[in-house]
């Protein structure tokens, strides 16, 4: 991102550069910015923007003054299980995508199928969240009778198990609605991963083959360390694409039976019982949550930069 | 010599084995989906999609049951030719063709060897029956559900028997203008062209103005407002819906296309800006140079140079756009809503409607992806580039 040196001749004009940012800079500023502070004032008001937030307190009950709305999605007991269950998937989806991915790039590395394995891994990429919602309800569909038309109650069934309402049943529900985000991102991380793989200079796996290490050392000793600002990077963007998990809870739950994650809560504080303050509050504390991880990947992403 | 090679490729198995394992975990829900898609909404419920090729329900039982007199194909018994449907009509049910079996045939039982079937086998076998005799012959595949799933189609039979039958819900009407009917995918097919490519081709061309600009022009405080405009990728989208669509209230932009055009384009300008600048700047700076000298504007500089060069990273700035506006929902949820429904909203509506429609559901679901499946297969290359230019956005 050098400040690329411009010729004298090219200075043309004072007002001709701002033209052609214009269009840039107004649309931007109306529909990032300006949003974005209104955001952080709403989630000051009440339900509907007209007051303080504190005019929402109840004589008698715990009360934040103006920080109601913070009271409301940082104490109440369906946004703690909202942060649970972001946690939960933070570290399973993170560890399960990054995981896989590194995995699938090793592997695939060694065959001469390596496009077309990666093109079926990556695929769920190019499909809706919506669309991967309904093959993945399909194959955790239960059947109360006795016909399983679920592949995964199919399996279970077959093998002499007793059926499960995957989606509901709130000791697995959670994995199961995470299982699909890992099957969608997967694709995500391995080909930014087998990239950086890819980059690991061959002579150095050659000589450290030649000596004798096994493929096992090769790959902790030596790939892992060379690829590891890289696998620090996908870490840090699954972090917030984690943290902004919607439609799939959308989708495929709703946020019942004890799945509720917090922008599936942000949508409907907003647009189902109306409080935008509650829904503002949430949408700061999930920037808040983000912005760490943001500056954190932008300054290892520079890092590689200036070392290519 | 030899035992080397056998070495390596019994040393190479392991890795076959997981990756092929892998692959298929991958792909199995998806073809999963397809069939289904594929099969009578009869049998979708009946059995599972990986029965779809084994025989049909009721098959077993009857050649128990049925065969040594009737024959495998039904037709052994002139007298009682089981593929008559004014015969089989009689026995619709279960209780009724037990009842029938349980009498006496010119004083022998119906049934000399075989044991009488139980409710659950009997049910199989009239269904079977129905099956064989044409009143309710259905071909393995169809693709009924897709025309169900275009037409909006929501009754019991499929759209194209009730027409023929002439029973069609009041808001179709059997002939082309069926596509159109708000609550079918066909209409939502075309709704998200029209939701996707002005969002594809503004902010694109927005972003390569101002990515010129921040090449090859000069003016104050260039690299502090270009830091500021890429650095507004970290305000996340859930951020900015309830001020627009307060903003969109007021001026009468909710549900309207043009209301959610200019919101992608301003969502997507950030990382466009940022990977046109990087491509835009990374030009020759000879080039530039001379094309002044021979007396070029900035404006031609634009158009013909840095515009036409600049194709590859439009290609993947294009794809990337197209997927995210075509797969997305909230924002088509929070501005379009039901007015205007694109396929996510479409698809999503039957989730909550429609409960267990597999067979409408896993058509809708195929059809929303089709066009991005092709897209990414034949563009695969342009999207990994453009995904390891930059963070992904989501």
């Amino acid at each position: 991102m050098s400040d690329v040196q411009i010729p004298e001749i090219m200075k043309q004009g004072k007002i001709a550069p701002w033209l052609y940012v214009a269009p840039a800079l107004l649309i931007m500023t109306a529909f990032i910015v300006y949003p974005g502070i209104n955001t952080f004032l709403l989630s000051f008001k009440n339900a509907d923007a007209t007051q303080s937030a504190a005019t929402a307190c109840v004589a008698g009950e715990p009360c934040w003054g103006i920080f109601e709305n913070f009271r409301y999605a940082l104490t109440t007991p369906i946004m703690l299980n909202a942060f649970r269950n972001n946690l939960l998937w933070a570290i399973l989806m993170v560890g399960g995508t990054v995981g896989m991915g590194l995995l699938i790039a090793v592997l695939a590395d060694r065959v001469r199928y390596e496009a077309l394995a990666k093109a079926i891994i990556f695929m769920p990429m190019a499909i809706s969240f919506v669309g991967a919602g309904i093959i993945w309800k399909f194959v955790y569909a239960y059947g109360t009778g006795q016909v399983q038309i679920g592949l995964l109650n199919g399996i279970v069934t077959a093998l002499g198990g007793d059926p499960v309402s995957w989606l509901s049943e709130p000791a697995v529900n959670n994995y199961a609605l995470i299982l699909v985000g890992v099957w969608m991102w997967t694709g995500f991380c391995m080909t930014v991963l087998s990239a950086a793989l890819k980059g690991v200079p061959t002579e150095i796996l050659e000589a450290a083959r030649v000596d004798g290490a096994t493929e096992w050392s090769v790959f902790w000793k030596i790939m892992v360390p060379i690829i590891k600002p890289t696998i620090a990077v996908v870490i840090t963007t699954m972090v917030i694409n984690v943290l902004k998990i919607f439609d799939i809870v959308y989708v495929m739950t709703g946020g019942n039976y004890g799945t509720e994650v917090i922008a599936n809560r942000m949508y409907g504080e907003m647009y189902v019982r109306h409080q935008s303050g509650r829904s503002a509050a949430i949408a700061v504390i999930l920037i808040l949550l983000t912005i760490p991880f943001m500056i954190w990947n932008v300054r290892r992403f520079r890092e590689q930069e200036a070392i290519r | 010599m030899t035992t080397d090679r056998i070495k390596r490729i019994l040393g190479g198995l392991p890795t076959h084995v997981v990756l092929l394992g892998l692959c298929a975990i991958w792909l199995i829900p998806t073809i999963g989906l397809l069939v289904t898609s594929l099969r009578p909404f009869q049998d979708i419920n009946d059995s599972g999609w990986w029965t779809a090729l084994s025989a049909p329900k009721g098959s077993e039982d009857y050649s128990q049951t049925c065969a040594s007199c009737h024959g495998s194909d039904g037709k052994a018994i002139a007298t009682a030719d089981l593929t008559d449907p004014e015969l089989i009509d009689q026995y619709p049910r279960s209780i009724k063709l037990l009842a029938m079996l349980k009498e006496d045939i010119e004083g022998q039982p119906h049934l000399p060897d075989a044991p009488m079937p139980e409710p659950q086998q009997a049910a199989d076998i009239a269904d079977y029956l129905k099956r064989i005799s044409g009143i309710s012959a259905r071909p393995r595949f169809t693709l009924s559900n897709y025309i169900d799933a275009l037409m909006g189609y929501r009754g019991t039979a499929s759209y194209t028997e009730d027409c023929a039958t002439g029973e069609q819900a009041l808001d179709l009407n059997c002939n082309a203008s069926d596509v159109m009917n708000p609550r079918g995918m066909g209409r939502a097919f075309l709704n998200s062209l029209l939701v996707a490519i002005p969002c594809v081709i503004l902010p694109i061309l927005i972003a390569s103005f101002a990515a010129y600009a921040f090449s090859w022009l000069h003016f104050r405080g260039r690299m502090f407002l270009f830091a500021l405009l890429v650095g507004l990728q970290i305000v996340p989208l859930q951020m900015t819906l309830i001020p627009i669509s307060r903003v969109y209230a007021q001026l009468g932009l909710n549900g309207t296309f043009l209301g959610i055009w200019l919101f992608h384009t301003g969502f997507g300008l950030p990382y466009a800006i940022y990977l046109m600048r990087n491509f835009i700047g990374s030009l020759p700076r000879e080039l530039f140079e001379s094309a002044y000298l021979d007396g070029m504007s900035h404006w031609t500089a634009f158009y013909k140079l840095a515009l036409p060069l600049s194709v590859p990273a439009i290609a993947s700035l294009a794809i990337f756009q197209f997927l995210w506006i075509w797969n997305d929902l909230l924002v088509a949820l929070v501005f379009l809503g039901g007015q205007t429904p694109v396929l996510t909203y479409q698809i999503s509506n039957m989730v909550s409607s429609l409960g267990a429609g597999w067979h409408l559901l896993t058509a809708a679901a195929f059809i929303s992806m089709a066009l991005p499946m092709i897209v990414f297969f034949s563009l695969q290359r342009f999207f990994v580039r453009g995904m390891l230019a930059g963070a992904v956005k989501g």
